[in-house]
């Protein structure tokens, strides 16, 4: 083993903090306030093990911590409830030293027994948590699985060390421990509360829940004991943030306007788009903040089902598919997409073009591949607004070089059975259902969606591809584990991916922006506001102008 | 039947509700002929550069949906599929209903008391909900669409036909029939369907009405009939994202819906006036 | 009567009992698996298996109707597979929502269509009458999303005298309110109008009359107190269509009520909530039907419960 300073783990920053905008200028920053945020549906859960939506991945982060965290408004990991770590020269072996004197809400301090303990949750199948497999490379994991009762592969030699081995390098490890998931839970809490523990979460983070009342509301006050941020000394700013459930998009833009919301949680409402990035007003007080998600929605071909087993057939649709005038039919809020990472993405190739809007050229390629005339096919797709106009845009393209795709709209649930069943769904199109990376790593967008492990009864690699070649090099970059080697992994990814263009499984059709808007008296970055890490946005570093 | 004509021709209402739905059903057989695009086209300038319909103008009588296709072909595309599905699943709940409540009301016993136990559980499911769960399960098609429809909607016929056949099989004449030995069926369908003819009429007019309300419901909550398939109620549901700036694509179709909806309503109203005499002047 | 009740109360049972059993049934019919949308997207083949296990969805089907009877006995209705809430405090947040949506629209329905039908009734026959009749026809054949997003335009976008939705206040509830009563005004309106024509035919009005009462307090006093008995019955048939009609009107405003509920459940298949709001809108219906049923001989004396 050998020590390995935390500046070298920030090595692993990745060339993604480049293109975010710097951090808000800390002096201007005061402590206190409050905020309201609008949701429309209510928040499902608040216990980190089994949220897993778009709403509460970052509440949970307010109310617990992980080993593992990352700098505000960039990519890049830093240690949170562990003080420091060391990784081991074969990348097997992840020792953590905590930090001493941190108290979960109930006063008791952390331990290395919590961290034991958290994981132990989290493999435990009684959980159910959807985050299992982002563990299955701790040691012991398959054991636990299949009824064993710890999980062999972490260790507690003292009160305030935790040590994991891993069955092979994995070099996204430390990105899965500042997961949401990975949120130290105290377990007198979570057995007191049994099965309503997702109703009064308790963690060591800078937020405790104070107020939730079903349909209605929650509330979280700042935790005084509050001193491991990583950030700046007075962060978190704000004294209280209020959720308010159950709030109609339209209704919410109304009452932001009259001041009595500051951030729309679901963003502005389809009805009122164009009109209010408009607005002159609204940009003026900069009211309208935008930023890329690092997301991409796309159009899988089950390789599987002919006649999509021909690549030729694949890159036909490729260039039939008019990916500006979608881009336009949802009001430009998106780039259209060349290749399955986001350009916020390290790996993500900017000198690609992929392939290009070129009807003629896809005629020529069916032709060639043995369809002069087309071929009938169907295309799912989720039945939420704009879901099936996507679709219908996407049909009318295809029809144009003579492929009739029948649509099926049909309900997300469906859609992805259907997806996951070998020889059911020729195309799909992602929209309402897309990858948002867990995160910011090239990897986040391979495996469950492009590769082989995907591609089994019940996966969510609809396009059924599997190739060994680019598995054998994914597994090679992900063992990458020595933070000397980051540049060099993101290369290895960015060929996969550009060799996965050239199987062609995918139409990538465009990463989304995100636009919000926020009450005048909201200030900072946008990208505090579409965080890539904390899912959506980064409360901590949240404040009010007129904060006192 | 000639003097059943001559009360509904009487009747102001009932002659708009039949001039009504004539022009409708004209409209959509002429469709082709009449529409001055293809429904389906989605044209590259027909949205703006901001992605937004257009506006009633000189090339597009009633502007452009959200993905830049005609309006006004839609539309009359769409009065097809209203009426196929009114017509279509309409009649074949009339027809399930019918049969249950002959057989339910002349049998009795514990058949019918079966089948009308069954259609007093039916009473009892919230429509919609059933519809939508029916929706989710068989991909809707529209021939799905109208089989759901019929599904959900042959309950009250099915009701109102026991009520009457119970009636009718107490009189004289059928006991007369019966124990003159004639079989069941030649009872069922010589002696009682035909004094049902007219509740049936009636029913097979007024619930025209509300399968077009239901088959424009689902489609609005997006589990209709599949898209490109124009249907009045799915052009709502695409363009209800630009409501408020645009209100026209919702209020041209809603007020099409409106119009057959209260076209058969009232063709239906009259008609059971003119079919019941006890109603007379009501 | 007790006889009947008891009677009428063991046939609701049963029927609460067929509607549980035929959504359970469908539910499972839907061509989607509920244990994927819990297990995430990384979920290996094994993890699955193991929550289909412990959500006891492995079992047969009849296996786990009687599993799932043996709770909702104890009054349980299980958990939400998503929310992992448990169904009954979801749907408690929810129906007050709902049954005060209710209560606005079954206020808007007596409110537009008794007087309608008075005035109509009274003015048989002439152009007023005639008016009535097409404005009632017209409310019931309207779609409900399409009245409730006009008045949302012109009442709320136009002129601003209404939130454009949400829930909170009384002038949140004017409008969706609105939507359901007009629909049902138009009902109502032609039930008023026919059975208060009756009512009028009937001797002791004409009696009355004979006696020298004015007009309008014959019709008030003697007209109304027979003819709304039917109307009463219909407010009980009512519930079962506002309880299927909450789904639209509840998404077109963004009210937070059990439809949302249903709707979101239906999408995700959250099987425990869509049985549990199922036979809440059950037994709601039934509830009403049976009210209806037990007004009956009080509108016509010749009708005996049985």
């Amino acid at each position: 083993m050998k020590p390995s300073p935390i500046e070298r783990i920030i090595g692993l920053a990745m060339s993604a903090a480049v293109l975010m905008s710097p951090a808000v200028a800390a002096e201007e920053a005061k402590r206190g306030g409050s905020i309201v945020v609008s949701y429309k549906d209510d928040i499902a859960t608040l216990d980190p093990a089994i949220g897993y939506d778009w709403q509460n991945p970052s509440m949970m982060q307010l109310i617990g911590d992980g080993l593992m965290g990352y700098k505000m408004g960039t990519t890049d990991l830093v240690p949170d409830l562990a003080e420091s770590f060391t990784i081991s020269e074969d990348g097997l072996t992840y020792s953590f030293a905590l930090r001493k004197g941190v108290k979960f809400h109930n006063g008791r301090e952390l331990k290395s027994a919590d961290v034991k303990y958290t994981f132990e949750r989290l493999v435990n199948p009684e959980t159910q948590s959807p985050g299992q497999g982002y563990y299955a490379v701790i040691e012991g994991f398959d054991e636990m699985v299949s009824g064993a009762d710890g999980l062999s592969g972490v260790t507690t030699p003292d009160d305030y060390t935790v040590i994991i081995k891993l069955t092979r390098p994995n070099a996204v490890f430390l990105n899965v421990l500042a997961m949401h998931f990975s949120s130290i839970v105290p377990k007198e809490e979570v057995e007191k509360y049994g099965a309503d523990w997702g109703r009064n979460p308790v963690g060591t983070g800078a937020y405790k829940i104070t107020e939730w009342t079903l349909g209605q509301r929650i509330v979280f006050e700042r935790n005084p004991d509050y001193q491991h941020g990583t950030g700046p000394e007075n962060v978190p700013y704000l004294d209280k943030i209020t959720w308010e459930v159950g709030q109609d998009p339209s209704v919410a833009l109304l009452r932001l306007k009259k001041g009595e919301v500051d951030i729309l949680g679901d963003g502005i409402p389809p009805a009122q788009f164009v009109e209010a990035v408009e607005n002159p007003e609204f940009n003026e007080r900069g009211m309208i903040v935008e930023n890329p998600m690092i997301q991409t929605s796309y159009v899988t071909m089950n390789v599987r089902i002919p006649p999509f087993d021909n690549v030729l057939v694949r890159k036909a649709v490729n260039m039939a598919i008019n990916k500006d005038r979608i881009v336009r039919l949802i009001n430009n809020r998106a780039v259209p997409a060349t290749q399955p990472l986001p350009p916020n993405m390290p790996g993500h190739d900017g000198s690609y073009e992929g392939y290009a809007y070129d009807p003629a050229k896809a005629k020529e390629l069916l032709a060639e591949a043995g369809f002069p005339d087309g071929f009938e096919t169907e295309l799912w797709s989720m039945n939420t607004d704009p879901n099936p106009r996507i679709a219908q845009a996407i049909q009318q393209d295809l029809a144009q070089v003579g492929i009739k795709a029948e649509l099926h709209s049909v309900a997300s649930s469906v859609v992805i059975a259907a997806g996951g069943e070998a020889e059911q769904a020729p195309m799909i199109w992602s929209g309402g259902m897309a990858w948002i990376s867990d995160y910011p790593d090239p990897s986040g967008f391979y495996w469950s969606i492009l590769g082989c492990g995907g591609a089994v009864p019940g996966g969510w690699n609809w396009a059924w591809y599997c190739n060994e070649d680019v598995e054998v090099k994914a597994a090679k970059a992900d063992a990458m584990a020595d933070p000397a080697l980051a540049q060099e992994r993101v290369d290895l990814w960015r060929s996969i991916y550009l060799e996965i263009m050239e199987d062609a499984p995918w139409v990538p059709l465009f990463h989304s922006r995100y636009f919000t808007m926020r009450s005048a008296r909201m200030a900072g970055d946008a990208v505090l506001y579409v965080s890539p890490t904390y899912i959506p946005m980064h409360y901590e570093y949240l404040h009010a102008k007129d904060a006192q | 039947m000639a003097y059943t004509w001559r009360r509904l021709s009487k009747d102001p209402l009932a002659l708009v509700g039949m001039a009504t739905i004539a022009a409708i059903s004209i409209a959509a057989l002429s469709a082709p002929w009449i529409a001055p695009f293809d429904p389906r086209e989605q044209f590259f300038d027909g949205l703006t550069l901001e992605g937004a319909p257009l506006p009633p103008d000189e090339m597009f009588f009633l502007g452009t949906d959200l993905l830049g296709r005609d309006l006004f072909s839609r539309l009359l595309y769409g009065a097809r599929t209203s009426l196929v599905i009114g017509v279509v699943a309409n009649g074949a709940a009339v027809a399930v209903g019918t049969l249950l409540g002959i057989v339910a009301g002349y049998v009795q016993g514990w058949v019918g008391a079966a089948i009308m136990r069954f259609t007093d559980l039916m009473m009892a499911f919230p429509a919609l909900l059933l519809a939508i769960a029916l929706a989710a399960i068989f991909t809707p098609s529209l021939w799905i669409v109208a089989m759901v429809i019929a599904l959900v909607n042959w309950v009250q016929i099915a009701r109102v036909i026991y009520t009457e056949t119970t009636a009718l099989a107490a009189r004289e004449y059928i006991e007369a029939a019966r124990a003159l030995g004639a079989a069941w069926p030649r009872i069922l369908f010589l002696h009682i369907l035909p004094h049902l003819i007219p509740t049936i009429l009636v029913w097979a007019t007024l619930g025209i009405a509300t399968t077009v309300l239901l088959e424009a419901t689902l489609s609005f909550l997006g589990i209709g009939v599949q898209p490109p398939t124009p249907s009045w109620g799915g052009i709502i549901f695409e363009s209800q994202s630009y409501f408020l700036s645009a209100p026209w694509l919702v209020f041209f179709p809603g007020i099409a819906i409106m119009v057959m909806a209260l076209a058969f309503n009232l063709v239906g109203d009259a008609l059971r006036d003119a079919l019941d005499p006890t109603q007379r002047g009501r | 009567m007790l006889r009947y009740l008891a009677r009428r109360l063991a046939a609701s049972a049963l029927i609460l009992i067929g509607v549980s059993v035929i959504t359970f049934g469908l539910t499972f019919l839907i061509p989607a698996d509920p244990v994927r949308m819990i297990a995430g997207r990384s979920a290996s083949p094994q993890a699955v298996e193991n929550i289909r296990h412990q959500l006891g969805l492995d079992k047969p089907i009849p296996v786990q109707y009687m599993n799932y009877v043996t709770k909702l006995v104890q009054g349980d209705l299980g958990r939400s597979y998503v929310q992992k809430a448990e169904v009954s405090r979801l749907i408690e947040s929810r129906l007050p929502a709902t049954l005060l949506l209710m209560a606005g629209a079954i206020f808007f329905e007596i409110l537009i269509g008794l007087p309608a039908g008075i005035l109509a009734a009274t003015r048989r026959g002439r152009l007023l009458d005639r008016a009535v009749m097409i404005f009632s026809f017209a409310g019931v054949s309207t779609p409900q999303f399409v009245l409730g997003l006009l008045l949302l335009y012109v009442f709320a976008n136009l002129l601003g005298w209404f939130p454009l939705s949400g829930f909170g206040t009384l002038s949140h509830l004017i409008l969706p309110a609105l939507t359901l009563g007009i629909a049902g005004g138009g009902w109502y309106s032609r039930m008023m109008r026919s059975s208060m024509i009756e009512v009028l035919h009937h001797d002791y009005i004409r009696t009355a009359r004979a006696k020298g009462l004015s007009g309008p307090k014959v019709v008030l006093v003697h007209g109304l107190r027979n003819a709304i008995l039917p109307v009463i019955a219909m407010v009980g048939l009512d519930i079962g269509i506002f309880m299927s009609g909450a789904v639209v009107v509840e998404s077109v405003f963004g009210w937070p009520g059990i439809g949302q509920l249903a709707w979101l459940a239906i999408q995700r298949i959250d099987i425990p909530i869509i049985m549990g709001v199922t036979l809440v809108a059950a037994v709601a219906i039934v509830i009403g039907n049976l009210l209806a049923d037990l007004t009956a001989p009080l509108i016509d004396p010749r009708i005996r419960l049985r």
